[in-house]
């Protein structure tokens, strides 16, 4: 299995540690509820190394990523970041518009991208990237090579401002700059995936270890934390944002799973495109969150049912909410049960259990 | 970890208690610790028929769920209410987390079953 440069780290401090994508992850250190609350209540940091990063270069690099993602990468501004999504077209026994990944796209120069993947699909999101290649583009797996931490919580810019000369309240939302931190060359962009205020940081991996325990100690009177995959899938349920091999996959539309906002049909051609048409004309199931009434979760894979039993969806994430100390979860379910409201039941081990569709995010933040 | 010599335990990590014809029940502590924070415990009702191995009810902790096995055979005399406060099991799963008392049926089948010792080595402790 591959490690991140903070694997030592990570065994030292007493963490769990499970297979994710290919490489040993810390789950949890202390337990999930505690490192979850942490990160709503303070900061947290969390080791996203096994994430990949692809660099795209050259004169076409505006071109070629119009192509093959699905947000309008010509509003970007030089030192903005986008949310987006890769989807298949004419690709054997997959469905066109099926998604091969979820990224974000960060604007370096005219000619100058970088993407950051997931870390399971990385080696697949490459292959499909070179198959789309056309003439002046570069493009260069910088994976193995580059560390990524994400510092999340409302004392996140606190604990990063202490260590670094770069003005961080000067960093809008999704915006991104290169400076010097902990010492260390960096880019340094406000982006997460918790729905706090916060960070994330890319660097060379030979820096790991001094950027973590500067970290560290800036954050102590914080009472910074390391965070686990664990609390990430907590956080970033409690948001509604998608997570691939969940919400998303080769099999789901974004149109369906609530990303239409960054499906920019008047764009121009791009992957997928035909297909989002089709299923924003005419759609079947939509991507809903729910609430259940009883305590027992619903977990990935389970059925969704109307009152008479007739099954109408299937769950594609289900957690105990930390904040809202309620089950919570998403599923694809049938359009006329996709309004919040909506009264659902839920195959848990047998029994149908009451859930309410709900608006998303389930937290709401101020 | 802490696993006390007067109990006996399953392969699936259910301790057991003998108090005359009734048997206590729970998860042992490695059990608790390799869930993570547990939200919900899920017991079968007073009055339940069990075989050895059946299952009596579920755990769920965030990250997953697991079954819980019965180690003998018997009916549910009394559940443990308290658990509404599910983390109790995390802090304390031998005294305040148990979880059921089975009425024995016959003899219990506590051959089958291991000591704190077999117990550890089959946990690898």
């Amino acid at each position: 299995m591959k490690h991140t440069p903070f694997y030592q780290i990570h065994k030292s401090a007493g963490a769990k540690l499970i297979d994710f994508g290919g490489f040993e992850m810390p789950v949890q250190y202390e337990g999930i509820i505690a490192e979850h609350k942490a990160v709503r209540n303070s900061v947290g940091v969390f080791d996203v190394s096994h994430m990949g990063e692809i660099e795209v270069k050259g004169t076409n690099a505006l071109a070629f990523l119009q192509r093959i993602t699905t947000n309008d990468v010509s509003k970007l501004a030089q030192g903005q970041a986008q949310y987006t999504a890769m989807l298949y077209q004419n690709q054997k026994d997959i469905m066109d518009g099926g998604v091969v990944d979820d990224l974000i796209v960060y604007k370096i120069a005219d000619d100058d991208y970088f993407l950051i993947v997931n870390a399971s699909n990385k080696d697949k999101d490459f292959a499909w990237m070179q198959r789309n290649q056309i003439f002046n583009l570069t493009l260069t797996d910088r994976s193995d090579d580059l560390s990524l931490l994400a510092v999340q919580g409302p004392n996140a810019e606190r604990t990063l401002q202490k260590i670094t000369d770069v003005d961080l309240s000067k960093i809008e939302y999704y915006h991104f700059t290169r400076g010097v931190l902990a010492g260390v060359e960096m880019m340094i962009s406000r982006t997460g995936y918790t729905g706090e205020p916060g960070f994330e940081i890319c660097f060379e991996n030979g820096h790991a270890e001094k950027v973590w325990n500067a970290l560290f100690e800036s954050g102590k009177e914080f009472d910074i934390k390391p965070i686990g995959l664990g609390a990430r899938d907590t956080l970033r349920t409690e948001m509604g944002y998608s997570l691939y091999g969940h919400e998303i996959d080769e099999t789901t539309n974004p149109v369906e799973a609530g990303l239409g906002w960054i499906t920019k049909l008047d764009k121009g051609a791009f992957n997928g495109k035909e297909a989002c048409e089709k299923v924003k004309a005419n759609p079947a199931r939509k991507l809903v969150g729910f609430v259940l009434k009883n305590k027992s979760i619903a977990r990935q894979g389970f059925e969704m049912m109307d009152e008479a039993g007739n099954k109408i969806g299937v769950v594609c994430s289900g957690t105990m909410s930390p904040s809202l100390e309620k089950p919570i979860g998403t599923g694809y379910v049938l359009l006329p049960f996709a309004k919040a409201g909506s009264k659902v039941f839920i195959n848990i081990r047998g029994k149908a259990e009451e859930a309410e569709v709900v608006k998303t995010p389930f937290l709401k933040k101020s | 970890m802490n696993f006390p010599s007067e109990l006996k335990y399953t392969k699936d990590h259910e301790w057991m208690r003998l108090e005359g014809d009734m048997a206590v029940i729970g998860i042992t502590d490695y059990a608790q610790s390799e869930l993570g924070d547990i939200v919900f415990v899920d017991l079968k009702a007073v009055g339940t028929k069990l075989n050895q191995h059946d299952i009596f009810g579920t755990v769920e902790a965030v990250k997953t769920v697991s079954d819980l096995f019965s180690p003998v055979s018997g009916v549910i005399a009394e559940v443990n209410t308290a658990l509404s406060e599910a983390s109790t099991v995390n802090q304390d799963p031998y005294q305040n987390g148990w979880m059921v008392k089975i009425k024995l049926s016959g003899s219990a089948e506590t051959d089958a079953l291991m000591d704190d010792a077999a117990y550890k080595t089959l946990i690898g402790q």
